[in-house]
C-alpha cells in the first residue's frame, strides 16, 4: 500500500502565485499572435475555461474527500466518464455514432484499472485515491480513444476501395476492418508509450513534478509515479482497444457493407 | 437469366442513380455500356450486395438475393472493382487471403496464369506492381476463389492498350477454360463488342436498351 506519507506533503499556494502563472499563457498568446498561428481565442478560452474547471473540482473533490463516502466517488468518476465521452466525440466527428463506443470505452477503462489497481493491494479503495487516480485515468484514456477514433474515421475515409475490395472477396467487416483498427488502436498508444519510454530523461511526469514540490521524497515520488504511468499503459490500452473494436462496426451495415459517408 | 432486376431504384444523397430498372443478364459473357455517371458501376454493385437497392427486386437464378448470405454470395459472384485495391503484402499472400476465405486449396499458378500472369508474381511485393499488373493481380485473386460469375468493372480503363489487350485477352482464355460467366461494365461500346455476347445500355440511371450484342449495338 503507498504509504499515506507520500501522499500527505501539502504546500501553500496563493492566489497571486496562479495568477503570476498567466505570465506565461500571455506568451503563449503571444507567440500565436506573432507567428499568426491564430490561437488566441483558443489559449484564452484554455485558460479560463481551465481556471473554473479546476477551481470548480477542487471543490468538489474537498467535498468529496470530508464525506469520504464511495458513492460519491463513483458519481464523480461516471460525471468525468460522461464528460470525457462528450469531448472525445468532438475529435471523432468522422466516426458515426462515436459517442455510446467512447462512453463505454471509457467507463471499462476507469473501471478495469481502478479495480485492478485496489485489487492488487496498490491503493485503498477510497476517496483519497480513486478520485486522483481515476481522473488521470480517465483522461489519459479520453486522449487516447479519440486519437484512435479520429484515425479511425480518417483511415475509412482514405481505404473506402480496399474495405470494399476485401468485403466484394466474401470477408466480414471485421476482417476487411483489422488493418485499419490496429493502426488506429496502435496510433491512440503510442503517444503515452513513447512518453513513458523518455520519463525521466527528457521530461518530468506531473505526479512527480507536484509531489517534489510539495516536498515529498523523492524516491515516495518516483515509486507512485512509476505506478501511475503503468496503470494510465493499461488503461489507454483498453480504452483504444474498446473504442475502436465497437467503432468501426458503425461504418458497416449488417449485410457486411460499407455504409455511404454521412 | 443469372440475374433479373425488377423495378430497380437507388438514391443518394438525394440523387437518383438508378431508376426503377427492369433488365436480365443470361448466363455467359454480358455487358452493361453507358456513359459516365449513368449508374453502370452501382449496378454491378448490387449485383454482388455491396449495397442493396432502395426499391424493387433482385433475383439470382431465380433467387432472391438477399436470401442469399452476402459472405457466400459474394465469394460466388466475385466482383473485381474498378481501381486496384490490393491488401498490402505480396500477390501470393493476396491470393492465399481469398482462397482461405472461399475455403478452397490455392493453385496459384493456375490462377495467374489464367489472368496472363507468370508464377513468379507470386512473389512480387503488390506496392511494386504497375496499375496493369495491380488489375490482373485482381482478376487472379477473384479466380482463386473459384467463383460462379464474375463481375468486372472497367476492367481496362486505367491501362494502355498493350494493358488493355493483355487483360481482354485473359479474359476470352477465361472464357474458354472455366464455365464463368463475366458481367462486365464498360464505356466503351467496342470493348463490348470484343467481349460481350449480351448488351444492357445504360443512360441516366435507366436501361435504354438490353438484348444480344449483335441487335443492341448493331
Amino acid at each position: 500500500m503507498i504509504a499515506r506519507a507520500a501522499l500527505a506533503a501539502s504546500v501553500h499556494v496563493s492566489p497571486g502565485q496562479v495568477a503570476a502563472s498567466l505570465a506565461l499563457v500571455a506568451l503563449a498568446a503571444a507567440i500565436s499572435f506573432w507567428w499568426k498561428a491564430d490561437l488566441e481565442r483558443d489559449i484564452g478560452i484554455a485558460a479560463v475555461r481551465s481556471l473554473i474547471q479546476l477551481t470548480a473540482i477542487g471543490y468538489a473533490i474537498k467535498l468529496i474527500f470530508e464525506a469520504d463516502t464511495i458513492w460519491l466517488v463513483f458519481a464523480l468518476l461516471a460525471v468525468m466518464v460522461l464528460f470525457g465521452a462528450l469531448t472525445a466525440r468532438t475529435r471523432a466527428r468522422k466516426v458515426p455514432g462515436a459517442f455510446w463506443p467512447l462512453l463505454i470505452a471509457l467507463a471499462v477503462a476507469g473501471a478495469s484499472t481502478l479495480g485492478l489497481v485496489v485489487a492488487l493491494g496498490i491503493f485503498e479503495a477510497t476517496a483519497r485515491y480513486l478520485v486522483p487516480v481515476g481522473g488521470m485515468v480517465i483522461g489519459n484514456a479520453m486522449t487516447a480513444s479519440a486519437v484512435a477514433l479520429n484515425r479511425l474515421g480518417d483511415e475509412v475515409g482514405d481505404s473506402r476501395a480496399r474495405i470494399e475490395a476485401t468485403l466484394a472477396l466474401g470477408a466480414t467487416a471485421r476482417e476487411a476492418a483489422m488493418p485499419i483498427v490496429r493502426r488506429s488502436l496502435r496510433s491512440g498508444m503510442i503517444t503515452l508509450v513513447d512518453s513513458t519510454k523518455t520519463t525521466g530523461l527528457i521530461f518530468f511526469p506531473g505526479t512527480m513534478v507536484g509531489m517534489l514540490l510539495a516536498g515529498a521524497n523523492p524516491t515516495d515520488a518516483v515509486r507512485l509515479q512509476l505506478i501511475l504511468l503503468y496503470a494510465l499503459l493499461g488503461s489507454i490500452a483498453v480504452a483504444a482497444l474498446v473504442a475502436t473494436g465497437l467503432a468501426y462496426r458503425n461504418f458497416f451495415t449488417p449485410a457486411q457493407q460499407l455504409r455511404e459517408p454521412a | 437469366m443469372l440475374f433479373e432486376l425488377r423495378e430497380v431504384s437507388l438514391t443518394r444523397a438525394g440523387r437518383t442513380v438508378l431508376d426503377a430498372i427492369d433488365a436480365g443478364v443470361p448466363a455467359g459473357t454480358s455487358a452493361i455500356v453507358g456513359p459516365s455517371g449513368s449508374g453502370k458501376s452501382t449496378l454491378l454493385r448490387l449485383l454482388n450486395r455491396l449495397t442493396d437497392p432502395d426499391g424493387g427486386e433482385i433475383r439470382y437464378r431465380g433467387k432472391p438475393l438477399d436470401a442469399y448470405d452476402p459472405l457466400v454470395l459474394r465469394r460466388e459472384v466475385a466482383l473485381v472493382p474498378q481501381l486496384p485495391a490490393l491488401l498490402d503484402g505480396s500477390v501470393g499472400s493476396n491470393l492465399a487471403y481469398a482462397a482461405d476465405l472461399a475455403g478452397r486449396e490455392l493453385d496459384s499458378a493456375r490462377c495467374l496464369r489464367l489472368a496472363g500472369l507468370g508464377p513468379e508474381y507470386a512473389e512480387r511485393d503488390v506496392a511494386k506492381l504497375s496499375v496493369g499488373e495491380q488489375q490482373r493481380a485482381m482478376l487472379s485473386r477473384a479466380l482463386a476463389q473459384g467463383p460462379r460469375v464474375l463481375l468486372l468493372d472497367e476492367p481496362t480503363s486505367a491501362l494502355d492498350h498493350d494493358a488493355r489487350d493483355a487483360i481482354e485477352a485473359a479474359l476470352a482464355e477465361l472464357r474458354r477454360a472455366l464455365e464463368i460467366s463475366v458481367v462486365l461494365v464498360t464505356h466503351d461500346p467496342e470493348q463490348a463488342r470484343r467481349l460481350g455476347e449480351w448488351v444492357v445500355r445504360l443512360e441516366a440511371g435507366r436501361v435504354v436498351d438490353a438484348g444480344p450484342l449483335e441487335r443492341v449495338l448493331a
